[in-house]
């Protein structure tokens, strides 16, 4: 699996570029190539509709997010409390990394899943409900409910940014 | 068990931007960077070594397939990610427009 | 926008939204289903917007039509998540499920992923058009 490391570690310098970068507009742009990047993770790890689907959310967000900053670059400053504020950051971070190496070995190793409840997707999902992809199937058909739920939010999520962007006046010319 | 790491370096490094930066887009950019490690993580734990795509053919029986569960969840929130973005993102906008500026050590009024 | 880019998205915009439509309809055959292919069509309209101006895309699909065909898409997938009450239980999958590998199999989950398509589809046309047409009023 060295294509996936390799694949990760572009992903991790697009993100310290896009973290970094002093111009908006750069950082925007490295954002699109991580995406990019997890894309193809996701076609790696053999899982062809989320490679659409990230490929096509990445584009639209990419394109919201030009479209909503393209004017509003500032420049800045160190004020006082840099160091013992950086300090403090990455110090918990070394924590958190130090802490996920001693929990990830509990995992299941790479490649060999438990497959509890999967095993049962798998193995009658044709049977009982007819379709050929076990993904849709398992969206909407045997975890409908969850994709109700979804529907919700992305309708919240609408009525919010409708609801925030709504004019307060007019300005004649 | 390294590819778990590398991608917990991933979601580390948009901890950093949302703890550290002041702009605020600059935030959101940071939570973008969470979501894709979350994501990926989730469909690093439920890969089957050489597995195959969970896609039913007509002519050949295949027995190894990945786990589908998972990736009906990431499905989900990957579009549910894109709408938070656009509603933070919208949020920002009008903070701009009512602020001037988009640095947060300003924007501290509570009131008005 | 420039002349090349009018030209190629007359060209296109065609292709892109008939591509979604596929990606749609396949979607208990091959990977795909209601979300990618509701993102690609609101693509489409965006791309129109995009190259031709605000006017062009809003004539074609004012925000009025977009309200209402979000909220349709919501109702119907309701609507088929209750009248699986006829079988016995929520979501019961009641239409027959015919042959698999077919066009028509699959019992709900094609009528599921058109009323997905619809939601997700003008639901982001819909956030695009707020952050664009509203910012650009303010803006002056």
């Amino acid at each position: 699996m060295t294509e996936l490391h390799l694949l990760l570690l572009f992903m991790i310098v697009g993100a310290i570029v896009a973290v970094e970068a002093r111009d908006l507009l750069s950082s925007v742009v490295a954002l699109g190539a991580v995406g990019l990047g997890l894309s193809l993770a996701f076609l790696i790890l053999k899982a062809p509709d989320l490679a659409i689907t990230q490929l096509v959310v990445e584009i639209l967000c990419l394109i919201i997010l030009i479209r909503a900053t393209i004017k509003r670059d500032l420049p800045f400053i160190r004020d006082g409390r840099w160091h013992f504020n950086t300090f403090s950051t990455l110090s918990f971070i070394i924590v958190f990394l130090g802490l996920a190496y001693i929990s990830l070995k509990d995992l299941p190793a790479f490649g060999q899943p438990l497959l509890r409840v999967a095993a049962n997707y798998l193995s009658e999902g044709l049977s009982k409900t007819g379709a050929a992809n076990l993904v849709s199937s398992v969206i909407l058909d045997f975890r409908a409910y969850d994709t109700l739920g979804e529907a919700t939010v992305l309708f919240t999520a609408v009525m919010g940014v409708l609801a925030v962007m709504r004019k307060t006046g007019r300005i004649k010319d | 068990m390294s590819i778990y790491f590398l991608c917990l370096v991933l979601l580390s490094i948009g901890v950093y931007c949302i703890l550290r930066k002041r702009n605020l887009i600059k935030i959101v950019i940071g939570l973008g960077i969470i979501e894709y490690a979350v994501n990926l993580f989730f469909i690093l734990v439920g890969y089957r070594m050489y597995g195959r795509a969970p896609i039913l053919a007509r002519s050949e029986e295949i027995l190894n397939m990945v786990d589908p569960l998972v990736q009906a969840l990431v499905l989900t929130a990957i579009v549910i990610g894109l709408a938070t973005t656009a509603l933070i993102v919208a949020i920002a906008i009008r903070i701009y427009e009512k602020y001037g500026t988009f640095d947060i050590t300003k924007i501290n009024k509570l009131k008005g | 926008m420039t002349l090349i880019v009018k030209t190629i998205t007359r060209l296109t915009v065609g292709l892109i939204l008939l591509y979604g439509i596929y990606i749609v309809l396949h979607g208990h055959l091959t990977p795909g289903g209601g979300f990618p292919g509701g993102v690609i069509i609101a693509l489409s309209f965006i791309h129109l917007m995009l190259a031709f101006g605000k006017d062009t895309a809003l004539k074609r699909l004012n925000q009025l039509r977009a309200s209402i065909l979000e909220s349709l898409g919501a109702i119907m997938f309701l609507g088929i998540a209750i009248s699986g009450f006829l079988g016995g239980y929520f979501f019961l999958n009641f239409i027959k499920r015919g042959e698999a590998f077919n066009l028509f199999s699959a019992g709900i989950i094609p009528l599921c992923n058109i009323a997905i398509c619809f939601k997700v589809g003008a639901g982001l046309f819909l956030i695009f058009v707020a952050l664009v047409v509203l910012s650009n009023s303010q803006e002056k």
